[in-house]
């Protein structure tokens, strides 16, 4: 289907099930009840986890398929969430240019950069990369205040121009932004015994565009160019003396994996139609790493999951306080009870990053292949119990010739 | 002129903390191979021994004072530092005082055994996996150990003070025949400066002039043969692991009073040290602490009013630009060697 193959197929028709289920799946827990803390079913969240699953996706094809540890991805990030706004200051409200314009600008950033950066590879990459994005980030801080805004960041007023719209709503607000009049902030509650769930438009308008990026992806991964890429990562000199240059190939792929990043800026903000420098920090580029590593590199839906993990941990893990621990553990004497309490405090609340760190440190070590070679492990361990019970015949048969 | 002296001071003593750790960083890579992102967290640890180390001193109880009174009339309760009881109290108050000079005592055996530890610990795992997985591992360990010190000592920066003797200026420009109050320079930075040559002088002699330096000098050569000579060389490695660690924790131990610790300076410099590294050339030496004072120095340059009125902003990204400029006309950076880290 779609020209994919059957795999492929599974796994896109789970993250469209996924990506359009959204409020359903993430809102498991009654409005009323003990656990509905743990919900993640508002649009605000929802829309993060899938623009951060757009900008993983962008990075993974980078680093998943080249072996190229960019650590400056923010920039892009960033630039795309600037351009975005200057559309609307400059145009009109509709998300539909703004996306369009910071996915331009951010492949043109990326072929600048691109091109410096990867004339070197290995850690000097990772340090060129780092080192562009640190200047990116200091220069819309310090010089670029008339394009960024400095520190404040770059928001829309009501004198803006906006030549294709208004300038300020009938009743003097500022104008939200939309598609074609559809407004992104708006959204309708659906109450189902206990259950709220709330559907957004513009989580709507980031899900379908995050399918189509992962669409892309996959058609990416499977292509005679991504068989190129992956060539790049597993002996570049060989590739060298086969008469084949790698420099265009891994300068596409940055483009692409920069506009990757700058549409997931541009969307963020379409939703919040805002822009900071500190989206172009460094550690907002530890972050994607962070979410690519600990889903699965090099993995389709890896990336994805690994940005929906953290962005949950950040909003939700980090709501946990020794409140709601006492509650937990109300069943254990006393003692016991403030013993597992102060055991547990460094790690919640607002001590969730150690708790990431640690499980980062772990996936590197035990699990190369991030949560998604977790699940691969798990599954294959059922699998090998259940055809030891069905006999070796059928286990033969099962498994195809590599 | 004498504005430029001044600047070339002011860079001294953020270049020599570069040196310091780009010095360390340099160590772990040339012996171990291993790009270490949890560097800067080992220099955090560092400066947080000092606070530690103050803290402990300064561990008191309470004495009822007779002679002074509140507004009420009842005597006054004090503070009376342990330290004070057992010493004196003019004894107490020096200690008290000279806290921060004392930590470097305090600090290099903890420094030590943290990286003997982290290297026997978890880098040891790491030496045959890609130098990404190691960038990685290093770098959620930084976030660990930061995290760590974030909740024993809170997220707000600790202010640190150097011995009273070393808080006034120097008034440098009158040794050089100039007007006096032209270029004044605070003592702590001189003596920062003159800790940080000490401690890379010594690194070097170490190296140099020491059997054991000479054997881990073949060892960063050919680590292979040295092994086969029948030398432990991971076992001195390690130990150079922990050296690196010492090296990167002084240099935070001192820098404490020049900038109040805060749970996340380390990833601060860490960045910054990278550039430097790679700027100076990888596994060399002297090309870390080369560069680390002239990139301080040009950032000195840098933030003068008279170049940042021709070129906005370029004490953003002096460094950065640098370092761009560095690694593409000289690949292999100012003093790097030839086939290091060029797969």
């Amino acid at each position: 289907m779609f020209g994919l193959g059957k795999k492929d197929t599974t796994v896109f028709v789970v993250v469209i099930i996924l990506a359009l289920c959204a409020p359903f799946i993430l809102n498991p827990f009654p409005g009323n009840s003990s656990l509905a803390q743990f919900n993640a079913g508002y649009p605000d969240l929802m829309q993060r986890f899938v623009i951060f699953g757009i900008f993983a996706i962008g990075f993974n094809l980078l680093f998943g398929l080249t072996g190229y540890l960019s650590f400056g991805h923010a920039a892009f990030l960033g630039a795309g969430s600037y351009a975005a706004v200057w559309m609307f200051k400059l145009l009109s409200m509709n998300v539909i240019p703004a996306i369009l314009l910071s996915m331009i600008v951010a492949g043109l950033f990326a072929v600048v950069i691109g091109y410096v950066s990867l004339r070197r590879s290995g850690i000097y990459f990772s340090i060129l990369t780092l080192a562009f994005a640190q200047m990116s980030y200091n220069l819309a801080y310090s010089v670029l205040t008339p394009i960024t805004n400095g520190e404040t960041g770059l928001q829309i007023t009501l004198d803006d121009p906006r030549i294709l719209g208004a300038s300020a709503t009938a009743d003097g607000g500022i104008p939200v932004t939309n598609l074609f009049g559809l407004e992104m902030r708006h959204f309708t509650t659906v109450d189902i015994a206990g259950w709220s769930f709330n559907f957004s438009v513009g989580y709507y308008l980031c899900a379908v565009i995050m399918i189509l990026a992962f669409y892309v992806a996959v058609r990416i991964f499977r292509s005679p160019f991504g068989m190129m890429l992956r060539a790049i990562k597993s002996n570049q000199q060989r590739l060298y003396y086969t008469g084949l240059n790698a420099r265009p190939y891994t300068l596409a792929v940055f483009v692409i994996s920069g506009m990757y990043a700058g549409l997931a800026g541009g969307l963020l903000a379409s939703m919040d139609p805002l822009a900071g420098p500190e989206r172009m920090q460094w550690t907002a580029s530890g972050e994607v790493v962070l979410m690519t590593i600990l889903g699965g590199a090099g993995t389709l839906i890896g990336p994805v999951l690994g940005a929906g993990f953290i962005k949950y941990f950040e909003n939700i893990f980090s709501k946990i306080n020794d409140g709601v621990l006492h509650g937990w553990f109300s069943f254990l004497p006393d003692g016991l009870e403030n013993v597992v309490i102060t055991l547990l405090h460094p790690f919640v609340g607002k001590g969730w990053h150690l708790t990431l760190g640690l499980m980062f440190m772990l996936v590197v070590i035990f699990l190369p292949g991030g949560l998604v070679e977790g699940g691969q492990r798990i599954a294959k361990a059922l699998r090998r119990g259940r055809t030891e019970d069905n006999g070796a015949a059928r286990k033969a048969s099962h498994e195809p010739a590599e | 002129m004498d504005a430029i002296i001044l600047q070339i001071l002011n860079g001294l003593d953020k270049g020599s903390a570069y040196a310091l750790i780009a010095l360390g960083l340099t160590l772990i890579f040339g012996t171990l191979g291993v790009v270490n992102f949890a560097h800067g967290a080992l220099f955090m640890i560092g400066a947080f021994c000092a606070v530690t180390l103050n803290r402990i001193l300064t561990l008191s109880h309470q004495v009822v004072d007779e002679s002074r009174k509140d507004f009420l009339g009842n005597p006054l309760k004090v503070d009376v530092p342990y330290v004070n009881d057992w010493f004196g109290e003019a004894a107490g108050a020096t200690i008290i005082d000279w806290s921060v000079p004392l930590a470097i005592l305090f600090s290099i055996p903890v420094m030590i055994a943290i990286g003997v530890i982290m290297e026997r610990g978890l880098i040891k795992h790491f030496y045959r996996r890609p130098h990404a997985d190691q960038i990685l591992v290093t770098f959620g360990l930084a976030i660990v150990l930061q995290e760590i010190i974030k909740y024993f000592y809170g997220a707000n920066p600790i202010p640190t003070p150097a011995p009273d003797v070393f808080r006034g200026s120097f008034d440098f420009g009158v040794l050089l025949g100039f007007d006096p109050n032209v270029i004044i320079y605070p003592y702590w930075r001189l003596v920062y400066f003159a800790f940080a040559a000490l401690i890379v002088g010594a690194v070097f002699a170490f190296l140099q002039f020491t059997t054991f330096g000479m054997v881990v000098r073949a060892g960063m050569a050919d680590r292979e043969t040295v092994g086969l000579l029948g030398i432990n060389i991971d076992r001195r490695f390690t130990i150079m692991f922990g050296l690196a660690a010492a090296v990167a924790g002084l240099a935070g131990v001192m820098y404490a009073p020049i900038n109040s610790p805060n749970y996340h300076m380390g990833m601060d410099f860490l960045v910054l040290s990278f550039v430097v590294v790679v700027v100076g050339g990888m596994g060399s030496l002297p090309g870390a602490v080369l560069a680390g004072f002239v990139l301080g120095v040009l950032e000195s340059f840098a933030s003068m009013n008279e170049i940042k009125s021709i070129l906005p902003g370029i004490d953003q990204i002096i460094i950065y630009l640098v370092a761009i400029i560095i690694l593409l006309t000289r690949p292999r950076g100012l003093m790097g060697r030839k086939g290091v880290m060029e797969d």
